[in-house]
């Protein structure tokens, strides 16, 4: 029980006031609307009427939680999953190239780090270059990708793909390189007196011992690539994917379909690093080491 | 194959060439092993850069595709005072202002749940879960909230920038040896006391990274926000016009803009942070 008391209860604590403000926070929102609507149909509204009212606006500016809820479970239960309403359609457009991505982004970094580990003047080259590429605001380039490929005919999911694979292999090739060299020079003359190859001390030492470190840097890596794969899909016109919504949701001012949008990024994103712990808990214990 | 292609290529198995033997070749004294240092990436960058014209102009790729730095650079001698409205617009009011309300916020915030476990508790898991939730699709919602203009792209940055600042302040706060607390508790030193001279200076580590991370998440933060609707300028809006108008030029100058911005904040907080923390084994000196 001490284990709830210390972890789960005060998460559960901050979530609750974290509801509760929303909550309150949606009549003061929501309130000038409702005022301005009284007025104009010359009608007289009691306090209570009026705060009943703010929380099933249909364009609110702040939606209430479980009006949110409410749109996402009518457009994923509710629709036929082909349909281009369906928020699981969407979530899958998105799903797809953030995976895609994702792939091509930590081949290219663990290549480039194993590049790096093996080679003195592509480390001496490259990792101040790849350093300094972490200061620039890469999604700016996201649109420009897009259209441009638009432009020579290349749409669909390779765009987005690729903004995700740019982001994505950064940090994998950071941590990588971190990762292939942490073995100590001890352990690395023990393969020499072995009489090791380079093939071997890298498929029995090197890359065992880099594997904690990919699957963390691959947990920032999937990360980065929804948001990517997101914002990759604004410049589209908004065909579809979770940022097709967003932007489709903030042209017409449908804001719970902005929030439900949002939502459901949040619960992806949160699922995918999931699925990434529970194989990297999972390999360390094959390992034999013991998952932190 | 034509020339420009060949000196390209050319120019670039050189200086590779160049490259090998320097990272190779062990230089006596430290002075000129440090200026060797700084010249391999260097070299690296400026093969790129040749090597990036030279395949644009051999090949003739087509200037919508990629244009050569050449141009980038023209495009951008040409039209510096529209970019420097919009690295106003973007960088001076929305990053700036909400860089340090987000900062500022992160940080009293850190220091609360220092103070209170259980609120530690409560946000440190919080914390560590929004890090990884596309935060920058609030954006919409903030145009909507606060207008096409500034101040809209600063909460974006706020709410981008809290909880790296959150997570790592509490992380360096927690940084400090217990034989060292003890030591201030010996001098009865008060909590306040015992937290701006031991605590806060042993935790500016943890702080400067949260700093130089957020200088980063901010700018793409005000730049993707104003995808979303923003005043006739400003870094984003530049972009996403003049790609609609397919004047990729123009695009890669302001990128190149922002791109500068990035890195010269970074550099300024890796600087300021040699200067605060000077006491770090990874700074100090003999």
């Amino acid at each position: 029980m001490s284990g709830f008391r210390q972890t789960i209860l005060p998460v559960l604590t901050v979530i609750a006031a974290i509801m509760a403000i929303w909550y309150a926070m949606v009549p003061v929102m929501n309130a000038p609307y409702e005022r301005d609507q009284a007025v104009r149909d010359k009608r007289e509204m009691t306090t209570s009427q009026m705060i009943a009212r703010t929380y099933a606006q249909e364009k609110p500016i702040l939606p209430a939680p479980h009006q949110v809820l409410a749109e996402i479970a009518k457009t994923t239960i509710g629709l036929k999953v082909t349909s281009k309403r369906s928020l699981i359609y969407h979530a899958w457009v998105t799903l797809s190239s953030t995976l895609l991505g994702f792939a091509f982004g930590t081949t290219l970094g663990v290549l480039i780090a194993v590049g790096i580990v093996y080679s003195k003047a592509l480390n001496k080259s490259l990792m101040p270059w790849i350093i300094t590429s972490q200061t620039i605001p890469i999604l700016a380039i996201a649109p420009m990708v897009v259209v441009v490929m638009a432009a020579i005919g290349v749409t669909g999911l390779l765009p987005k793909a690729i903004i995700s694979t740019y982001l994505s292999f950064f940090p994998v090739a950071v941590g990588m390189v971190k990762g292939l060299t942490s073995p100590e020079p001890m352990q690395l003359d023990l393969m020499r007196t072995y009489n090791a190859s380079g093939a071997q001390t890298f498929t029995k030492l090197r890359w065992p011992s880099a594997l904690p470190y990919l699957f963390t840097s691959m947990k920032v890596a999937i990360a980065i690539s929804l948001v990517g794969a997101i914002v990759g899909e604004l410049p589209t016109g908004a065909q579809a994917g979770l940022g097709a919504r967003l932007l489709a949701g903030s042209y017409y001012g449908q804001t719970i379909q902005i929030w439900s949008a949002l939502f459901t990024a949040a619960a992806l994103a949160a699922l995918l690093v999931a699925v990434i712990s529970f194989v990297h808990k999972q390999v360390l214990k094959r390992f034999g080491v013991q998952a932190t | 194959m034509n020339g420009w292609i060949i000196f390209a290529l050319v120019f670039w198995l050189a200086a590779w060439a160049l490259n090998e033997f320097l990272s190779r070749h062990e230089f006596g004294n430290g002075k000129s092993q440090k200026a060797v240092n700084l010249f391999i990436p260097l070299l690296f960058g400026i093969t790129l850069l040749v090597l990036w014209e030279g395949l644009v102009r051999g090949f003739n790729v087509s200037q919508i595709l990629l244009p050569a730095p050449s141009m980038i650079w023209a495009k951008l001698i040409q039209s510096t005072s529209l970019l420097w409205a919009d690295f106003q617009q973007t960088y001076l009011k929305a990053v700036i202002s909400g860089y340090i309300m987000g900062c500022g916020a992160g940080f009293i915030v850190a220091i609360l749940a220092d103070r209170i476990p259980f609120l530690r508790a409560g946000l440190l898991p919080l914390g560590n879960f929004v890090a990884s939730l596309p935060i920058i699709g609030l954006a919409p919602i903030m145009v909507l909230w606060f207008g096409f203009d500034w101040q809209s792209k600063a909460a974006i940055v706020v709410a981008m920038v809290f909880f790296p600042m959150l997570v790592n302040t509490v992380a360096g706060l927690a940084a400090t040896d217990a034989m060292q607390k003890d030591l201030m508790r010996t001098y009865a030193a008060s909590y306040w006391q015992t937290l701006i001279k031991l605590r806060l200076p042993a935790a500016m580590p943890f702080i400067f990274n949260a700093l130089k991370i957020n200088s980063t998440l901010a700018l793409i933060g005000a730049i993707v926000a104003e995808f979303f609707g923003s005043p006739v300028s400003g870094l984003g809006f530049r972009i996403s016009t003049e790609v609609g108008k397919l004047n990729v030029d123009m695009v890669w100058a302001a990128i190149a803009i922002a791109a500068l911005a990035g890195s010269l904040s970074y550099g300024a907080l890796a600087l300021l942070e040699r200067f605060v923390t000077f006491w770090h084994p990874s700074i100090r000196r003999g």
